[in-house]
């Protein structure tokens, strides 16, 4: 039998992993209790395509025994980070945080020049995208622009997207209609409760959902006035940096959670609520991922035990004034970041269920990534597709004609599911805001 | 591997389901027991046919080959400790049938056993057999480890359900054994003599599993004692008044202990034993045998005695039982999961065994398991880095093996005996019972092709080396 030895002196990579996640992998106890929760496994069938695989994996590149480009790259990147198997493991194996150690240190890795075109594309967007508000909402206008003045229908004829890339074909088409700017509400404005104010929230808005779907957190603001909140929304905040973890950029996503951190402690809001199942796990744990910066661990944990996704507070402050009976079948997709990380299941169901006239049905495998899994549905385009085809037929069983998520990624994924159905017709995909909205009457 | 063997098995299986490359072949390396063993390829075969070939080949180029379900297995059953080929098993899932008239499952082996329980109970019946990594491991798995769980009090274990089996032997030929009949006395029971080989006779592709009727009810209840003595005492009393509860599980102090400070839930950190006994079949039946066995406890000193009256308090009973695998991994990474297993009339003569070895090597050593049918689980927490302590766990581990055969009891009760327990072999089996079954196995298997390095210890080999 090999005995774990210490990692080569002279590989550096292998050591940092070695004295960062080799503890936590040697707490798995290969029991494979984690199998049956992994999306990857079921749809790939190999070892390690799975949560104890990959675990296994990141042991023998600490070791020194793999090689971080050639043998664990690939496994790592294809794992969708819907973090169900940490909910699955007996023994509490933190997955996450291997994942993301190993992440790092595959970045970070001297023989990482074999890097594809992708990475770079990915580098180009995380690094001069989306930590920046302006450039961020200089493309939704874009977006906007091109959807209104027909060009879009244009390309669409034309085919030429699919031809480049379908990935960005579907994405194109499951991309939500982009409000105008003039709706949106900016960054420093605070908005009073209506009625009594029970409660000083600040609201987080994110990068994309700013952006791309500022409707969304416009319909937001004001379901939770509605509900009774004043909602301040801190200057300054910026991306929050979970698809920069999710792809090894640890550093940046720590200096994009300091800015976040300064800017919402200078409000004085009891609750920092997210509207976004993926950005609240992150926001969640910068307390884990400042946890050795003495400066700021405090400051860290603080905000994350502050923060809290919409439906929570929703839940908490309702029941909602609903105004309007909704028509038909609605069924809920967890965000596996909101249901796995920030183990928040009841809420969203509670409150779905609690809409005037409204047929709720839960579908099977719901707590199952989508494989939207940040730009996952980019990158490994035909595994996510595979995944995604096995959850539309579990969709189509409960006859929704809704299908509800808390997280934009899975929004757009569960649209895309519905236009491989050839379902745009019979049904939509929704975010919670949304349906909460129409039903409160706003628009 | 050599590169002839390599392009004939490439005639077989296709690039995509055959894996030469360093990181799946790491992923096929370890099991659930602690050994690591780096095969030379993995493959994923699609039936009978593909096996058949492949394991003909591995004849011709003298290539060991291990067959492998989930890798849940606690003994070391898949480990490829000679390299050569893994063979996983899992993609032979298609056929689940649920045969209601004859009541029969007719399965692929890399079939998911819950998945068996589940399709089993809609359709009204009932698969016993319950090994606790039944959401994982294949049925294939539990068939050759011939495993069950606490059911196996009642219900017996895997091998009392199959009745049927299509295998590809050790040379490459496919057989039938058994069929669909409950009876079946044609020659010798080829069946049940792969049932339980852990893979050395043969690899399983398809089995016929019986199925009875699901029993009506359960209920269940709990006792505390404080003397492990009366524990033992009422196991014996409840089990010779005639009833035969459906589980009879057993945790020592170490385990409350160990459950508790996991998950707090007002366990009795002073009681030296809790018993928690199901009993299945008709309403009526079942109270009343459930109150003679409640009453059965008291009368033997238990300290506190509770019926689940609803669902919810029977979840509350089990929820401990399930919580003592996580609750004593927290107390070290490496945990060595023995199942030996005695007359059940030895329980208390072999908890004080063990409790005298854990004091004599001081060790982290834990006692649960299936007291209604004798099968414990001492389990030792430790640490494989910490070699020292790994040196005393073997000297454990070997007393606890000649306790177990000296009261009259056996190696394994569900574990098998894989690489961790074939050096205690002869201990059990005498030179001459093994030799019996080597000759078994040399008659099947001539090129010593199927799963070599299980079950028989090497020359010269007396005791597990856990660390080297
Ligand atoms: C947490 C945990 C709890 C457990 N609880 C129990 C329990 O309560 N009761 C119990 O009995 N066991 C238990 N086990 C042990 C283990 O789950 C069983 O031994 C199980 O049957 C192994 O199934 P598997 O599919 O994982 O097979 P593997 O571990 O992959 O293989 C087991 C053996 O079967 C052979 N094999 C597998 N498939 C085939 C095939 N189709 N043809 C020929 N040979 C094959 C392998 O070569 C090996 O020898 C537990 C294990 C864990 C990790
Ligand atoms: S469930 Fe946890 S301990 Fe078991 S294999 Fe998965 S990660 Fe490891
Ligand atoms: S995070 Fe999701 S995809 Fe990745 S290993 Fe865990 S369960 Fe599988």
């Amino acid at each position: 039998m090999n005995l774990p030895l210490k990692p080569n002196e002279t590989n550096a990579t292998a050591h940092h992993l070695y004295s960062d996640a080799y503890d936590w992998t040697n707490q798995c106890v290969k029991c494979g209790y984690c199998l049956p929760a992994c999306p990857t496994y079921e749809s790939m069938g190999v070892e390690s395509a799975s949560p104890r695989g990959r675990i296994n994996l990141v042991k023998m590149a600490a070791e020194g025994k793999i090689d971080f480009q050639k043998d664990l790259a690939e496994p790592i990147d294809l794992c969708l980070g819907c973090r169900a198997c940490e909910t699955a493991c007996p023994v509490g194996v933190p997955y996450g945080h291997i994942l993301e150690a190993a992440k790092e240190a595959i970045e970070n890795s001297p023989s990482s020049n074999q890097k594809n075109k992708m990475n770079k594309i990915k580098k180009l967007a995380l690094v001069h995208l989306f930590p920046y508000p302006k450039r961020m909402n200089r493309i939704g206008r874009a977006v906007q622009f091109y959807q209104k003045t027909g060009f879009s229908k244009l390309i669409r004829s034309s085919n030429v997207l699919q031809k480049v890339s379908p990935a960005l074909a579907h994405l194109e088409q499951a991309l939500p209609a982009i409000e105008s700017s003039s709706k949106r509400i900016r960054t420093g404005t605070i908005m009073p409760a209506k009625g009594e104010t029970k409660l000083k929230v600040a609201f987080f808005t994110g990068c994309i959902m700013d952006s791309m779907m500022s409707r969304i957190n416009r319909l937001t603001i004001e379901l939770l006035t509605l509900a009774g909140c004043e909602v301040i929304l801190p200057e300054n905040q910026n991306c929050c940096g979970a698809l920069h973890s999710h792809q090894g950029e640890t550093e940046q996503a720590k200096a994009l959670a300091k800015r976040n951190i300064q800017a919402f402690m200078q409000s004085d809001a009891d609750v920092i609520v997210n509207n976004a199942g993926g950005c609240g796990a992150s926001l969640l744990e910068y307390g884990h991922l400042l946890a050795d910066d003495h400066e700021w661990a405090g400051a860290a944990r603080a905000f994350s035990e502050k923060s809290k996704d919409i439906s929570q507070i929703l839940h908490q402050l309702g029941p909602l004034p609903f105004t309007e009976e909704w028509q038909g079948i609605v069924s809920y997709q967890d965000s596996c970041h909101l249901r796995n990380v920030q183990k928040v299941q009841m809420e969203p169901r509670l409150l779905l269920q609690s809409i005037p006239g409204i047929s709720y049905v839960e579908m099977e495998g719901f707590d199952r990534c989508c494989a939207s899994g940040g730009i996952y549905n980019l990158l490994h385009f035909d595994e996510s597709m595979k995944i995604l085809d096995g959850k539309m037929k579990n969709l189509k069983e409960t006859k929704a004609t809704t299908i509800v998520t808390v997280n934009p990624g899975c929004q757009m994924q569960m649209s895309i599911g519905i236009q491989r159905e050839g379902a745009a017709n019979e049904m939509k995909s929704m975010h919670l805001v949304e349906i909460l909205a129409k039903a409160c009457g706003l628009d | 591997m050599e590169k002839e063997a390599l392009d004939d098995l490439r005639q077989i299986i296709p690039d995509d389901r055959m894996f030469l490359d360093l990181a799946e072949r790491y992923c096929y390396s370890y099991d659930a027991s602690f050994g690591e063993y780096l095969p030379e390829i993995v493959i994923q075969p699609k039936n009978a046919e593909e096996i058949s070939e492949v394991i003909k080949l591995a004849n011709t180029h003298k290539i060991p080959v291990y067959p492998r379900g989930s890798g849940t297995s606690l003994s070391g059953g898949p480990l490829p400790v000679k390299g050569g080929m893994v063979i996983d098993m899992t993609l032979l899932r298609d056929k689940l049938i649920i045969d209601r008239e004859n009541m029969l499952a007719i399965v692929s082996p890399g079939v998911i056993t819950a998945n068996i329980h589940k399709k089993a109970e809609e359709a009204g019946l009932f698969y016993p057999p319950d090994p606790s990594s039944s959401n994982v491991a294949t049925i294939g798995g539990n068939l050759l480890e011939n495993s069950s769980g606490p059911k196996g009090l009642k219900y017996g274990t895997t091998k009392e359900y199959v009745i049927g089996l299509e295998v590809v032997t050790p040379t490459g030929e496919i057989i039938r054994t058994g069929g669909k009949t409950v009876k079946n006395v044609t020659g010798y029971d080829l069946t049940r003599l792969i049932v339980g080989s852990e893979g050395t006779l043969g690899i399983v592709t398809e089995a016929i599993i019986r199925l009875i009727p699901k029993p009506q009810s359960k209920q269940t209840f709990v006792a505390h004692f404080n003397h492990l003595i009366d524990s033992g005492h009422a196991i014996t009393s409840i089990l010779s008044s005639g009833i035969l509860p459906s589980a009879l599980e057993l945790m020592d102090n170490a385990c409350i202990r160990a459950v508790e400070s996991y998950r707090p839930s007002g366990l009795p950190l002073q009681a030296e034993a809790i018993l928690i006994i199901e009993i299945d079949g008709h309403p009526l039946a079942i109270e009343e045998e459930i109150n003679k066995c409640a009453d059965i406890c008291k009368a033997e000193g238990a300290s506190y005695v509770k019926i689940a009256e609803t669902e919810e308090e029977r979840q509350t009973i089990w929820s401990a039982r399930k919580s003592v695998s996580p609750a004593i991994t927290q107390m070290g990474p490496t945990k060595i999961s023995e199942d030996a297993t005695v007359p059940r009339s030895q329980i208390p003569a072999m908890m004080d065994r063990l409790n005298n070895i854990r004091e004599k090597y001081e060790l982290n050593l834990v006692v649960f398991g299936h007291a209604g049918d004798g099968n414990l689980h001492p389990n030792i927490i430790t640490d494989k880095r910490n070699i020292t302590e790994m040196k005393k766990v073997e000297l454990a581990v070997s007393e606890i093996f000649e306790a177990a055969i000296e009261l009259g009891g056996t190696l394994s009760g569900e574990h098998g005996i894989g690489t961790l327990k074939s050096p205690y072999m002869e201990m059990e089996l005498g030179i001459t019972g093994v030799n019996m079954m080597k000759k078994i196995k040399e008659a099947w298997d001539p090129n010593n092709i199927l799963n070599p390095g299980k079950i028989f210890p090497d020359k010269g080999q007396t005791r597990v080396v856990l660390v080297t």
